[in-house]
């Protein structure tokens, strides 16, 4: 199958999938009312009564909408970020959380939890300290001028290694009864939470985000040649590595603001998209974004549904996610 | 064609200023000549080849690129002029050959870019001149060495440039593929290209380049024709080991170890070979 045509089969499924989640749930909707409402709203032809109109409009419109976007938006964003870094750090075993923002942005959080009761103080804690890990990053890695992609990894290690600790100070001293249970929740990961304030305000800075590294995704390959290989190219090594790593680490931490800390996602989906189309970043992103939107879509629906009470979804992805990714592996090997 | 000074190095020094890795090197490089430059591991040939690219900065002294400074040219411009065909290396994913070839537009394509019609023709182009077009499709992890080293060249072509920095190019290649890589450099000299490459092989210098340039311990010994330059004293300076340089009844010339036995075609080191290995 050609490329192209491999992303637009990749949006059509997406397209179902999400139709399909809108449908689903304790309140079932068949996909002809999902029509009638959408309809609805964009012309004002009667098609149905005005009663039920309203019950599915907030059923679909406020409650499932904002948790079926926020689900595409993160998984995509984790996999561009995920496919992003593996390029650039010439390794597929890389994930987004390489450079500490995870650990940043949980740490950030779970002080917010303690110093406020204000949801949004949350969130400005996870993205502003997944930031300041991930400058902690560069600024260790910085000490040497030799290599600069192994004292990128280090200093990865070593901010992700201290927000971790940091993190466990917080719940260290987190009130046992609240506080703890709260933060240990929310590093589960989960999309319970979400509220369409929170997707309004994040999806346009992810989708610019995610527009963007695809925009520039034909300098990954080179950059995946070496540093002096790309200079002798004429690439600005320095200032794309730098570009591409703040646009990651924004949307990587704009996630954990949507949903918490999910893993795997970052390390997998890139995988099964260079299966599907090969290594070529500039068709690999874009199908590692659909990819991974449909694939956290459909993790969402099972954390929601297949019990009464909701799984956190960080927990299924990593469980479905270590054995898939072993398998993916054993693909590759053979390929 | 008349031949003009397209590089020139002027003094440089480059590397730590109590044991630099290249001392006060002063040499010019001409339009379409194939210079090959030999030296022991640690002479710093890699080391020249990157300054010649602008990657690295001089200490002191600078390097020329039609009488502008290279540390001063905008690095895409650089690009388009001369291309570096980096050693053997292996990559952890395997683009289409074609897409490595492409990578060669870049020079010439805003900081937003998309690869028009042209470009792709311009890379097929590349691939046909080198007879290798029927490898486009295929990744260039899983091409032969040879291959991998025809897909630089054919990106370097690309890239529009005429002069080529090329690191040990028939490193890892089987000897047919060295031998056909070589003719391939030297018939593309003929067509206006300029060739600087390092090589660990005096042979290869001897019977494919214009002039060679012998590095050691960060300087030049020896700068020159190559039939002239390559012989017995300067090899050995060079290598601390005894070559003799003969010459075949063709007028071809050879580079041969002494100390091999003739009759019973076996290498048996001999004293003085023994004593030269131990002091070097």
């Amino acid at each position: 199958m050609k490329p192209s045509m491999m992303i637009s089969v990749l949006f059509v499924v997406l397209c179902l999938t999400a139709l399909i989640s809108l449908s689903l749930g304790r309140y079932p909707v068949s996909v002809g009312d999902i029509l009638r409402v959408m309809g609805l709203m964009v012309s004002d032809q009667p098609v149905m009564d005005e009663h039920q109109y309203l019950i599915l409009k907030n059923i679909l419109i406020d409650i499932r909408l904002p948790r079926i976007t926020a689900a595409i938006l993160i998984g995509a964003a984790l996999s561009v970020s995920g496919a992003v870094f593996q390029s650039m750090f010439m390794n597929p075993l890389v994930s987004p959380g390489l450079l500490g923002v995870l650990a940043g942005a949980s740490f950030g959080a779970s002080v917010g939890m303690i110093v406020a009761r204000s949801w949004f103080v949350v969130q400005l804690g996870a993205f502003s300290f997944g930031l300041i890990a991930v400058l902690a990053a560069l600024a260790i890695s910085s000490i040497s001028r030799r290599d600069q992609l192994l004292m990128l990894i280090l200093g990865g290690i070593i901010s992700g290694a201290l927000f971790t600790s940091l993190l466990s100070v917080v719940k260290y001293m987190a009130d046992p009864y609240e506080q703890l249970p709260a933060i240990i929740y929310w590093l589960m990961g989960g999309l319970s939470a979400i509220d369409s304030v929170t997707v309004l305000a994040v999806c346009g800075p992810v989708l610019i985000g995610i527009l963007s590294l695809l925009l520039l995704s034909g300098y990954l390959n080179v950059l995946s040649m070496g540093d002096e290989e790309a200079r002798s190219l004429g690439v600005n090594v320095r200032f794309l590595r730098l570009l591409f790593i703040f646009l990651a680490t924004i949307i990587s931490s704009l996630t954990v603001v949507m949903g918490g800390v999910i893993g795997w996602v970052g390390l997998l989906i890139p995988h099964i998209a260079r299966m599907l189309v090969g290594p070529d970043n500039r068709i690999l992103l874009p199908a590692a974004a659909l990819i991974g939107a449909t694939y956290l879509l459909i993790a969402d629906d099972i954390a929601r549904l297949l019990f009464s009470i909701e799984i956190p979804i960080g927990i299924l992805t990593s469980l479905v996610g270590i054995p898939f990714f072993a398998l993916v592996v054993r693909n590759a090997r053979k390929g | 064609m008349k031949l003009m000074t397209l590089i020139s190095v002027d003094h440089v020094t480059y590397g730590y200023s109590r044991k630099p890795v290249l001392k006060d090197i002063s040499l010019t490089f001409k339009r379409g000549e194939i210079v090959s430059l030999l030296g022991p591991n640690g002479s710093g040939k890699t080391t020249f080849l990157k300054l010649l690219l602008g990657l690295y900065r001089p200490q002191e002294g600078r390097v020329l690129f039609e009488g502008r400074s290279v540390s001063e040219i905008p690095p895409k411009q650089i690009a388009r002029r001369i291309a570096y065909v980096p050693q053997f290396h292996r990559l952890a994913f395997g683009y289409r050959v074609m897409d490595v070839v492409l990578m060669g537009r870049i020079p010439h394509k805003p900081f937003f870019f998309q690869y028009s019609n042209d470009d792709q023709k311009a890379a097929l182009d590349a691939l046909e001149r080198l007879s290798i077009d029927h490898l486009k499709d295929r990744p260039y992890t899983e091409v032969s060495g040879g291959e991998r080293q025809m897909t630089l060249i054919a990106r370097a072509i690309v890239q529009g440039a005429d002069v080529f920095i090329m690191d040990e190019p028939v490193n890892g290649l089987d000897y047919g593929n060295q031998i056909r890589l070589l003719y391939r450099i030297t018939d593309l000299a003929r067509n206006g290209y300029t060739f600087i490459k390092t090589t660990h092989f005096p042979d290869h210098a001897l019977w494919f380049s214009d002039r060679v340039v012998m590095l050691k311990a960060g300087k030049v010994i020896a700068d020159g024709d190559a039939l002239q330059m390559i012989n017995r004293i300067n090899l050995y300076n060079l290598y601390n080991t005894h070559i003799k340089v003969i010459e075949l009844d063709d007028g071809a010339h050879i580079c041969i170890p002494d100390g091999l036995r003739g009759q019973d075609n076996h290498c048996v080191p001999n004293d003085s070979f023994k004593v030269h290995e131990l002091g070097a």
